[in-house]
């Protein structure tokens, strides 16, 4: 049905030539909602950062389709917030993709960055340093700059981390106006509940892909189990993947990939 | 009145070589402290006091080959400065090491090599004057060059602004929507060596970084935001210029270290009763406000 907004294709992904995403083939459908599970060290942020372009892969491809503007909240924040900025100078930097380096900020600017300080519940915070907020007003303050960024494809790292029930509410509901406005959005999240209540697809990670599709069905107990059975260490000693190993990933039976738009996508990797 | 006249403007109306002094130095104000206030907020504080001494064998070089004049040996120190300044900026980028002990490691090797080439030729003295630097002294090339790299210095810093800011508070998310926050880092030490070597005909190679670094430390105890830090920390370099140079005057005092002097004492004023110094947040008030 929806056209593709991200295709990999048989995509891995790591560091020093040890794989954190290990061949993984697929298409996220343009206006989907997914959340990415798995355990600490089974991918999903360096998926992340893989879709964004800071991390170059190993091997095979990550394509976002031409015209789709990418904001991306990242878990650990380089935000230095001993920078001397008030809320609305961060929250103004969303602007960028709109005017650039040298573009004039125009009033509906200024307006589009007030609407979306209130949309997080931030009004009145407009001049307020950046070193006086909470954590969890902080991270209001980061959604509110990814509503000015007006991006088509949304990927956010761990955002509820440390964050109160209220403010987790709230940011659910801006979320889920996002899905409702047709953007594509990922949501590495933890919490299996909640995914299960509001995420329409999900991505079960364990270095490798264990089960991509419906959330709950993603989220049954035989792919959680088969998920925690991986080994987060590396081994030094481990063979190198060829081509014929990655051909084995994609047919061995192993992995049960459900998607739902794209099902013979990930099983044509390894061709 | 008279007297007033006689301490403030006599010096620069009756001396062409004040003059000369407080162009120069205004000018160099101008560009060096707001890139003082960004060394400030990106932690690279000692960064400039370590690219001072970078600069010194480029600056030596050019006095062993050329003696004392300051083309060859601004061009020298631009060179030697540069070299420290990509080096260690691509060392911290590409590789696990970070931008601190890359910069030591290269401004030290960087300094052992001048320190090499004076003794070379010359004598303490000679050393002294590239240490110490000569505002009293500035001729036509001089000041030319200072007035080129303050007009540089301030259109980069007009078109980088806001990828300057961005690369400042959130890299990550600058790196997200623009491939502009490698080359700005760049420019920007590109920047820190250029105002360095403009520093180093007026003030020398160590007392230049004072200029850049006093103001812009104290204007942060006054406010909150990057861009009246910026501006204030021009307005303290320009004050302690003209205090500097009129001590200097009257009290027959080194130039260089009267202007320093002169921001190291508004920094330390500016410690103390800065709207963000220590009176103002010790002396908390007894009573606070419900919200």
């Amino acid at each position: 049905m929806a056209e593709a907004c991200i295709t990999f294709s048989d995509l891995t992904l790591g560091y020093n030539n040890h794989p954190a995403v290990h061949h993984l083939t697929g298409t996220v459908a343009k206006g989907s909602l997914t959340a990415i599970v798995g355990a600490n060290g089974s991918g999903k942020s360096t998926l992340m950062k893989g879709i964004v372009g800071v991390l170059k892969p190993i091997s095979g491809k990550v394509a976002v389709k031409s015209g789709n503007r990418i904001a991306y909240l990242p878990q650990q924040s380089e935000l230095d917030r001993s920078f001397p900025a008030r809320v609305v100078d961060l929250v103004s930097l969303g602007l960028w993709p709109r005017r650039g380096l040298l573009g004039r900020y125009r009033p509906e600017d200024c307006d589009a960055v007030s609407r979306a300080l209130v949309a997080v519940g931030l009004a009145g915070f407009e001049k307020r340093p950046i070193d006086t907020l909470s954590g969890g007003q902080l991270q209001r303050a980061l959604f509110a700059r990814v509503l000015v960024q007006d991006a088509d494809l949304i990927l956010l790292d761990e955002p509820f981390n440390a964050i109160d029930m209220k403010t987790l509410s709230d940011l659910i509901a801006l979320i889920k106006r996002w899905h409702q406005e047709s953007r594509t959005i990922l949501v590495v999240a933890h919490d299996f509940d909640l995914v299960r209540e509001h995420f329409p697809q999900a991505l079960l990670l364990a270095r490798q892909p264990v089960a991509w599709g419906d959330a709950r069905k993603t989220l049954a107990p035989e792919n959680l189990l088969r998920a925690r059975q991986f080994h987060e260490a590396w081994d030094e000693t481990a063979p190198w993947c060829g081509p014929d190993d990655a051909h084995s990933h994609h047919h061995d039976g192993e992995h049960h990939h459900h998607h739902d738009h794209a099902p013979d996508a990930i099983h044509k990797g390894a061709a | 009145m008279d007297a007033m006249y006689q301490a403030l403007l006599a010096p620069f109306i009756d001396f062409a070589f004040m003059q000369r002094a407080l162009a120069g130095s205004l000018l160099l104000s101008l560009a060096s402290c707001p890139v003082g206030v960004f060394l400030m907020v990106r932690r690279m504080s000692l960064t400039g006091d370590a690219m001072a001494h970078g600069i010194l064998p480029g600056a030596a070089a050019g006095f062993l080959l050329f003696g004392l004049q300051i083309v060859p040996m601004t061009i020298g120190g631009l060179i030697a400065g540069m070299v420290v300044a990509l080096g260690s900026g691509a060392v911290a980028r590409f590789t696990v090491q970070k931008e601190d002990a890359s910069m030591a490691a290269f401004y030290l090797i960087s300094l052992a090599v001048g320190v090499l080439i004076v003794s070379l030729r010359g004598s303490s003295v000679d050393l002294m004057h590239v240490l110490f630097g000569t505002v009293l002294a500035l001729n036509d090339a001089a000041l030319t060059l200072i007035g080129l790299i303050s007009v540089v210095t301030l259109v980069a810093l007009a078109i980088f602004w806001r990828a300057l800011v961005a690369e400042c508070m959130d890299p990550l998310f600058l790196r997200s929507v623009s491939k502009l926050g490698t080359p700005v880092h760049f420019i920007f030490l590109a920047l820190v060596v250029l105002n360095l070597v403009g520093g180093f005909q007026a003030l020398g190679t160590l007392l230049s970084v004072g200029l850049m670094m006093l103001p812009a430390a104290a204007a942060r105890f006054w406010t909150v935001r990057v861009e009246p830090m910026c501006l204030l920390a021009t307005a303290i370099g320009m004050s302690s210029c003209v205090s500097g140079l009129l001590l200097s005057y009257h009290f027959s005092l080194p130039s260089g270290p009267a202007i320093i002097l002169s921001a190291g004492v508004v920094y330390l004023a500016s410690i103390l009763i800065g709207s963000r110094g220590v009176l103002s947040t010790r002396n908390r008030p007894s009573r606070h406000r419900t919200a």
